[in-house]
């Protein structure tokens, strides 16, 4: 499951849902492996602006990735810096967590993620 | 035999019910359904293309991830309840799948531009259901955002099935799958006939479920056999 996935996932729980602490969810145990797409630094641009970039910031760090910068590049510093674009097109895109877990902060749930897909059906006592 | 899995629709929860005449039947069907399923219909990928590059959005019950194909200039995360079609739908990039409940969606309210769910909504066996989906969809659309629903329609006398007005709603709609001779049953037989269920929307039916979980129906009609609304949250305009 490729990392910018995380930026648009919660707790599944409906409770959890008004809590800012199930979103992010925090990734456990995490084996990553890295994947090659084709870079397309136009999809990147777009939707640059509908990331929450604070909480992909902790995504980053929480996965063992260096800090990044305090606000998102904007689309000129990008068109500069090539070796930003490709950072962000292989953290975002390219990086995906193919086993482990990701922690509810508020309820403590935790979904698993088995050969690269999430699994966020409940029990039946959490539904 | 049909029928005997319809009278036990009243008899056992909703969740149990759906669990033994659709979910499993997918996760057993699932890679010859994926092959039969690859054609993109019109309205919906009209859908999908005029949306606006970078926009964010759901298929909601993707299966094999057909619709994922269409438009790469968005990022889709697509979900649905047969971990077998996920793993199919997730290798089309740049999208994510993930394996989920319609009725309990891992997502942020309020963060999506747009939502796609295509013949998904009828397979939940109760109105109250079916209607709690509409609204789960719904309730992920920022303000402005629009969800494309599609669901199969009772007036289709022209299909191979034949249904009409004035017919059962609830349905078994049978999946044949052939199996090797290897895996072949006890008495030899190749075939195997799953029964999944289905609710067929009676004409206007969308629209009224739509309404009643405080959404705003902004277009609908029929195409291909199945009955079609795009909408939104209300005063989400």
């Amino acid at each position: 499951m490729k990392v910018l996935t995380l930026n648009f996932l919660t707790c599944a729980v409906k409770a959890c849902k008004s809590s800012s602490a199930s979103f992010p969810l925090h990734p456990k145990d995490c084996e990553l492996v890295s994947d090659t797409i084709k870079p397309d630094p136009r999809l990147i641009h777009n939707i640059l602006p509908r990331v929450d970039w604070t909480a992909l910031s902790t995504t980053a760090l929480e996965l063992g990735f260096p800090a990044l910068p305090d606000q998102a590049p904007t689309k000129e510093q990008l068109e500069e810096d090539e070796k930003m674009m490709g950072e962000l097109h292989t953290l975002l895109l390219e990086t995906q967590i193919n086993e482990g877990k990701l922690v509810c902060g508020n309820c403590g749930h935790e979904y698993a993620v088995k050969e690269g897909i999430a699994n966020f059906l409940l029990p039946n006592h959490l539904v | 035999m049909a029928n005997n899995k319809l009278e036990e629709k009243v008899e056992i929860p909703a969740e149990t019910y759906e669990e033994e005449h659709v979910h499993t039947v997918y996760e057993q069907i699932a890679s010859h359904f994926s092959s039969t399923r690859y054609k993109p219909w019109p309205i919906v990928s009209t859908f999908l293309e005029n949306l606006a590059p970078g926009s964010i959005g759901l298929d909601v019950g993707c299966g094999n991830g057909k619709y994922l194909t269409v438009n790469q200039d968005v990022f889709i995360v697509a979900s649905d309840r047969s971990t077998n079609l996920v793993k199919i739908a997730a290798g089309h990039q740049p999208h994510a799948a993930v394996v989920a409940d319609t009725l309990a969606l891992p997502h942020q309210k309020g963060r999506f531009d747009f939502a796609i769910s295509i013949a998904v909504v009828h397979h939940l066996s109760t109105r109250d259901r079916r209607r709690e989906a509409v609204q789960s969809i719904l309730d992920t659309l920022r303000d402005g955002g629009q969800a494309l629903v599609y669901v199969w329609a009772l007036e289709q006398k022209n299909s191979r099935r034949g249904w009409d007005e004035g017919h059962e709603q609830d349905v078994m709609v049978p999946w044949v799958m052939k199996t090797s001779k290897k895996n072949a049953g006890e008495n030899g037989e190749t075939e195997k006939t799953f029964q999944r269920y289905y609710h067929l929307y009676r004409k206007g039916e969308l629209e009224e479920d739509v309404v009643n979980v405080g959404g705003e129906v902004i277009e609908s009609g029929y195409e291909k056999d199945n009955w079609w609304a795009i909408c939104r949250r209300s005063g989400g305009g």
